[in-house]
């Protein structure tokens, strides 16, 4: 089975994170990077499924130089090989831009399954499944929880507020993960050692076939109007539990007319 | 007056408080025009005629529920294209963004995502990196499509007709890719959802374990609330994964928050952050979750919380 994990450098959210003054969009040179936590979920499902059924694993990544880093760890935890679209042009893209250049890539390089993290920490919009199934024709099976194939067919437990629904599809396919799937393995020394040698393809938005004119921050559908700290929240009222703490808590509630 | 689209969120005929909160948002827009899909629309119908629907579009056929967002996606596109809306709203649910990035794509239309508002010129504003920074934002490009978060606006009655329209009844091959089998009800089953809710009651791992969450669970109902839980409490598998709250956990913004044994960890307060007001309950006075009280209460949750119990039931007299 062919299998591309697509994973995203965000900034460390342990960090402060801010906009730009510029062209708001996010200083990504003020904040550590790392590899997106829920993609992690996502390669080490891409790991397992391969283990079990044979196939490649392939990372791809769409971001600045810097986005290496995290194409390296990937590949540590043990994929084979990674894409790497790296492209000036590329800077401000949107969330229907980046799907737009990545479901170019996908289309270059083929695959039987796509798996993708549910979403990043950065922009939290947890779309890119639903975008990439929407552009490539194939079908979208996001927010799985669990997941099973027999390398024609894939059956998933999709989340849902009230529990899950199981959803079933045929290869090729877009699928997202949630953390509660599998817990990923840590890159092993000899992991690290090997990812050194493994090879990293860096395509350009012209080798990918990517119209410059549809991605970056000048192809945005959208536009930031302004943005501004919100304003500190006002100091509450603290009180000591006396014995009399749930009573105290009590009266606030009633004050504030919820009970 | 144009149109405003709203995607209902309904579970068979019970419409979801976000839809009313949609269609309060969309009358100050144009006018709002509800889309059903599945059955229960008839029934369903009084309520969105309470928040002022003109048109209720039906696509009843159960075949909308049957696959995985693609056929809202279709069904909105072919309105959008019949009907030139000017905007279309949504609830920024999982699945309410699928929908939504999926029409984007195929209207050629700029989308935004849990917005908090909506000003004039159909303005959005966001609240990102857990609340740190307020947005606003707006659609270049095609038909502006915004996913608005539930309980951000106050749902507000004013009467409209809400005359049923049928609206495509085929779901296209295209649309069939991803089937739903089957659909699995777990716990919870009683209490409001939990990023719908009006209030959310969040065990952290003060809480101890599992069976201390009967505690949580108790102070829930007596507010009539939906329980939440920290990543500590949910990966130490005391309480179910999908009802964990923060950054890699649902985000909520109810009208009160209380977290209850929980520190306040920035991945935590990425989902509970814009909360209108929230209450504290930790032994810990320097915990980090105290700067975002409105109220707090230093002491053991084991002895404020049951107390707080008997009040609450005492003041509403059962
Ligand atoms: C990438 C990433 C993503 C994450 N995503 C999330 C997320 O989505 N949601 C999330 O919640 N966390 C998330 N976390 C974890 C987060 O960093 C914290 O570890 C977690 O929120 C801590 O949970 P807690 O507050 O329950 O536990 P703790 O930090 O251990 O706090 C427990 C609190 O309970 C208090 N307490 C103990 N006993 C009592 C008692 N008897 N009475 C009253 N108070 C008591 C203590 O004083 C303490 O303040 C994430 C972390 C990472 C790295």
């Amino acid at each position: 089975m062919n299998i591309v994990v697509c994973v995203k450098q965000v900034p460390d959210t342990g960090s402060e994170r801010t906009l730009k003054a510029a062209d708001s969009t996010l200083d990504r040179e003020s904040s550590d990077a790392l590899i997106n936590e829920l993609d992690e979920y996502a390669i080490e499902e891409g790991l397992r499924l391969a283990e079990a059924h044979g196939g490649e694993v392939t990372i791809l990544s769409m971001g600045p130089p810097k986005a290496s880093e995290s194409i390296r760890k990937a590949l540590s935890m043990g994929a084979d090989k990674a894409v790497h679209l790296v492209d000036d042009g590329l800077a401000g893209s949107d969330a229907l831009a980046t799907s737009e250049a990545i479901a170019a890539v996908l289309g270059r390089i083929g695959f039987d399954l796509v798996i993708l993290g549910s979403e990043s920490t950065d922009a939290r919009m947890g779309v890119l499944a639903a975008l990439l199934a929407e552009r490539l024709g194939v079908p979208q099976l996001s927010f799985a929880s669990k997941v099973e194939t027999d390398g024609q067919t894939i059956k998933i437990h999709r989340q849902a507020d009230y529990g899950y629904d199981k959803v079933e599809a045929s290869l090729p396919a877009v699928l997202s993960v949630v953390e509660k799937i599998n817990e990923p393995r840590y890159p092993s020394f000899k992991g690290i050692m090997a990812a050194k040698k493994k090879p990293v393809e860096t395509l350009s938005l012209a080798d990918a076939g990517v119209d410059p004119a549809r991605v970056g921050l000048a192809a945005s559908a959208s536009e930031v109007v302004s943005f501004a700290k919100r304003p500190p929240r006002q100091a509450g009222t603290i009180v000591k539990d006396e014995g009399d703490g749930g009573g105290k808590a009590a009266e606030f509630l009633a004050a504030q007319k919820f009970i | 007056m144009a149109e405003i689209l709203v995607l209902a969120e309904h579970s068979g005929e019970t419409v979801k408080k976000v839809t009313c909160e949609l269609l309060t948002l969309a009358r100050r827009f144009g006018e709002p025009a509800v889309v059903w899909t599945g059955p229960g629309a008839e029934a369903g119908r009084d309520r969105l005629a309470e928040f002022g629907a003109a048109k209720v579009y039906v696509a009843a056929g159960e075949e909308f529920d049957d696959y995985v967002v693609a056929p809202k996606a279709e069904l909105l596109a072919a309105l959008v294209a019949a009907g030139s809306p000017a905007a279309v709203l949504v609830a920024s649910t999982p699945e309410g963004r699928e929908v939504a990035a999926r029409l984007a794509v195929k209207t050629g239309s700029g989308l935004i995502t849990d917005a908090v508002g909506i000003g004039d010129g159909l303005v959005a504003e966001q609240s990102i990196f857990g609340g740190a920074i307020v947005v606003k934002s707006r659609v270049t490009a095609g038909t502006p499509i915004i996913a608005v978060r539930p309980n951000a606006t106050t749902p507000e009655p004013s009467p409209g007709a809400a005359e049923i329209v049928a609206a495509g009844t085929d779901v296209s091959d295209a649309a069939k890719g991803a089937r739903v089998t089957e659909r699995v009800v777990q716990e919870g089953g009683e209490r409001p959802e939990l990023t719908e809710a009006s209030i959310v009651v969040s065990g952290g791992r003060g809480v101890g374990n599992a069976e201390n969450f009967a505690l949580i669970e108790k102070l829930a109902d007596a507010l009539g609330a939906a329980v939440g839980a920290s990543r500590a409490a949910t990966d130490a598998g005391w309480y179910p994964h999908q009802f964990q709250v923060g950054q890699t956990g649902k985000m909520v913004s109810p009208q009160l928050y209380l977290a209850v044994g929980i520190s306040g960890a920035i991945q935590h307060r990425a989902g509970m952050q814009t909360s209108k007001t929230i209450m504290v309950i930790n032994k810990d006075a320097e915990a980090p979750i105290f700067e975002l009280a409105d109220f707090g209460v230093v002491g053991d949750l084991f002895s404020v919380v049951p107390q707080l119990i008997d009040e609450i039931q005492q003041r509403s007299g059962s």
